[in-house]
């Protein structure tokens, strides 16, 4: 049984680059859920994803995480959020250990949980024999994986995740799927965007199809399909038919 | 396309890029500012004659036969541009073979990998020559207006060093590469090209201080110790500066020399050069392996922002040759400061601008790495920490770091004479703070590996981080001297300062 308090709150949210990227955009998460936010490229996924994350300021519209407004409290928000974003960003002079306890420092974990925490996650993820090495010489897969284990040494109650899974082996990419699997059985929430619609299909609880920068469809993949009147789709003819609708829109 | 073809067209290809990439280097990238570059460049280039005049002006009416102290003059000065353009050989041998680029494409393609990277080794030695001309043009056109045509031919001992350093600094980086393997020749030829490019001047200043108590270059140069260990006129050690002087003969010789320098480094290493390449880019990434893993230290979220900044700044191959070359560059200051506490001499004045210079230009390069060069960059910008608290973790980072280089300088200093030593405290402490202040008003996101290109990312800050380092330093000198002088000095490098901050972007 998942939990009606929201994890994320978004209200009227709207951002303008060179043309509206976001516009006007609602969007609740609930506390525990694994929420996948898919679109065509270009639809605002990481835009949106990006402002709830504070590293991009709204032009209008507020942001809510588990109540506390993310604009006008960032470092508490924050607090309780981690992000990871498709293009792994690490200290290519760290190893993985001393990157996670940088992390772990800078979300003010104690040394000794942290330290158990992070070979822990290292070794699930199959990074143990690397724990000595510096990143530099890591692949993209191991790079998004050391990244991925700092976003979670700090345990976040919401974690955000903007293509996980690009530049993974099927291996490397089961692990970080479980890993968020036990992180969602465990009470955290999950928000992340993917064009790998069959890891929506079957991870996600709720679903949400974003184009042109609005939120057009949400829900269940079962009540997607009622919603479009199609019983026995795929997310794949869904996910067409709605983007196609609303390009023709 | 035939074979002969294919290299022309390859040939064209590495010209293209070279070009861009230098046009991209001045313009920072705008296309827009290309107009703006070539009147700044041209006006820049018209400027460089004035300190040009002052500094070569007087030898324009040299001519041969020359006695054995001008020769030496000349051959040192021709022997430090060569060393110059050896250190920016290496490093530019050292960046084709790390930067993967287009190596994949190459290699796989049917083309003769042995005639494709020949073009490459002739693209560096030309790019390393076209580059000393340019510099070098304000110099040989004051000899010539003052001189007459036939200091033309300085033009061809300029073409002639660039052959000879582009073909050493290739047989030394693929010999290093041999002999230490990938990881390290990286780190080593970083070293080696700051040590190559500062070694002979700060070797002939510690010559001048040991011998004749002054910092001056020249006093050894035109010693007679120099003349009398110096081979005879017809040697051909001088046939550099003959050439320079206009003696045909010469100028030919050394050219053929290069030249065959030059093939004999193609033919040699080209075949290899691709493996070579290939190699050193896989290795690229990798680091020293098996660090062992340490205990998690807890502290403070700034302290934990500080731990890793100091890390990486440990961690990073240009700022460790950086470094040892400012270290370097203190050496003579500090030979200085040791002879001048035997003898009591006012010579030791000298050292308090060259410790003020090195402290701004240290902490303007660490300013940049710490607050601009942040690899995670939304990795802290997520973190729950105010942005102004993370700034100013860093900052202490730089000033700590400054710190630690030249407090035992300062108090080595302090032992020999306490007021300059205060002086000196003072204006590192201010010359640092500026320089990073610069760096913070003109922040912009990067990576740290993208450091050699900072100064493309704005114009101004560089011009204003070097004027404030030689501002603070000339007010720290004058402060003994004429202190009237130093207030003035002090006054106008405040305005420059004030007036940077004005046109900069973060402003308010």
């Amino acid at each position: 049984m998942k939990s009606e308090q929201s994890a994320l709150q978004v209200r009227g949210l709207t951002k303008r680059f060179d043309r509206l990227a976001v516009d006007a955009l609602d969007l609740t998460v609930r506390s525990g859920e694994f929420y996948a936010l898919v679109g065509p490229n270009g639809a605002g996924k990481t835009t949106t994803l990006r402002m709830v994350a504070g590293l991009l300021r709204p032009d209008a519209g507020s942001v809510a995480i588990f109540g506390i407004d993310a604009l006008g409290e960032p470092v508490a928000a924050k607090q309780r959020m981690a992000w990871v974003s498709d293009e792994p960003m690490i200290y290519d002079k760290l190893t993985p250990l001393e990157y996670l306890e940088f992390v772990a420092g800078l979300w003010g974990v104690d040394a000794q949980p942290a330290q158990q925490s992070a070979r822990d996650l290292l070794v699930s993820l199959g990074l143990e024999p690397h724990l000595g090495e510096r990143c530099e010489g890591f692949s993209k897969g191991m790079r998004q994986k050391v990244a991925l284990a700092g976003a979670l040494v700090h345990d976040p109650s919401l974690i955000i995740l903007d293509e996980p899974l690009t530049g993974l082996d099927a291996v490397s990419a089961r692990h970080v799927k479980g890993l968020l699997g036990e992180r969602v059985r465990a009470g955290a929430t999950v928000i992340m965007t993917t064009h790998i619609l069959e890891v929506a299909e079957r991870m996600a609880d709720r679903i949400g199809v974003i184009a042109a920068g609005r939120l057009v469809a949400e829900g269940t993949l079962a009540e997607l399909r009622q919603q479009n009147g199609r019983s026995d789709t795929s997310l794949e003819d869904l996910f067409i038919a709605l983007v196609d609708v609303e390009a023709a829109a | 396309m035939s074979s002969d073809a294919a290299l022309t067209w390859f040939a064209r290809h590495e010209l293209r890029l070279a070009w861009r990439e230098w046009l991209a280097m001045m313009t920072g990238g705008r296309r827009r500012r290309k107009r703006a570059v070539a009147i700044g460049l041209i006006v820049f280039a018209a400027f460089m004659h004035i300190p040009a005049w002052a500094v070569i002006g007087r030898f324009a009416d040299l001519r041969l036969p020359l006695d054995k102290s001008s020769l030496i003059v000349i051959t040192a000065s021709i022997f430090l541009g060569w060393a110059l353009m050896l250190s920016q050989a290496i490093e530019s041998v050292t960046r084709v073979f790390y930067a993967r680029a287009d190596l994949d494409l190459l290699v796989s393609s049917p083309v003769n990998l042995t005639n494709v990277f020949s073009i490459r080794i002739a693209a560096i030695a030309l790019s390393i020559t076209a580059m000393a001309l340019l510099l070098s043009t304000p110099f040989v056109d004051v000899l010539v207006i003052a001189g007459g045509a036939r200091w033309l031919s300085a033009f061809g001992v300029v073409v002639a060093i660039g052959l000879w350093a582009a073909a050493i600094a290739i047989a030394v980086t693929i010999m290093l590469f041999r002999l230490i393997g990938p990881a390290r020749t990286r780190l080593v030829a970083q070293i080696l090209a700051a040590i190559i490019g500062a070694g002979f001047v700060i070797a002939l200043q510690v010559a001048a201080i040991l011998s004749y108590g002054t910092l001056s270059r020249f006093a050894v140069l035109t010693s007679d110790a120099a003349a009398a260990i110096a081979p005879g006129i017809d040697s051909v050690v001088w046939w550099p500066a003959r050439a320079a002087l206009g003696d045909g003969e010469a100028l030919l010789l050394l050219l053929s020399v290069g030249l065959v320098l030059l093939g004999v480094v193609m033919a040699m290493f080209s075949a290899s050069f691709a493996d070579t390449a290939v190699s050193a880019s896989v290795h690229a990434g990798s680091g020293p392996q098996g660090i062992r893993p340490k205990t998690f230290r807890g502290g403070s979220r700034q302290q934990a922002l500080r731990r890793k900044e100091f890390v990486l700044l440990r961690r990073d191959p240009w700022l460790i040759s950086q470094t040892l070359m400012q270290l370097l560059y203190l050496v003579p200051p500090a030979l200085l400061l040791w002879r001048s506490f035997a003898d009591s001499s006012t010579a030791i004045i000298l050292i308090t601008p060259v410790i003020v210079m090195a402290a701004g230009q240290l902490a303007g390069g660490l300013a940049w790495l710490t607050i601009s060069g942040e690899d995670a960059a939304d990795l802290v910008a997520t973190a729950p920490l105010p942005p102004a608290r993370i700034i100013r973790a860093k900052i202490e980072v730089v000033l700590i770091a400054i710190g630690m280089i030249f407090a035992p300088l300062v108090l080595a200093l302090g032992v020999a004479s306490p007021p300059q030593a205060a002086v000196t405290a003072v204006g590192v402490i201010i010359g640092a703070t500026c320089a990073t202040s610069i760096q913070l008003w003109f922040r912009v996101q990067a990576k740290r590996s993208q450091f050699r290109r900072r100064q493309t990312s704005s114009r101004l800050a560089t011009f204003a981080e070097a004027f404030s380092s030689i501002g603070w330093a000339a007010t720290a000198a004058l402060a003994f001297v004429v202190p009237t002088a130093a207030i003035i000095s002090g006054a106008m490098t405040a305005a420059l300062l004030a007036a940077t901050w004005k046109l900069s972007p973060q402003r308010g």
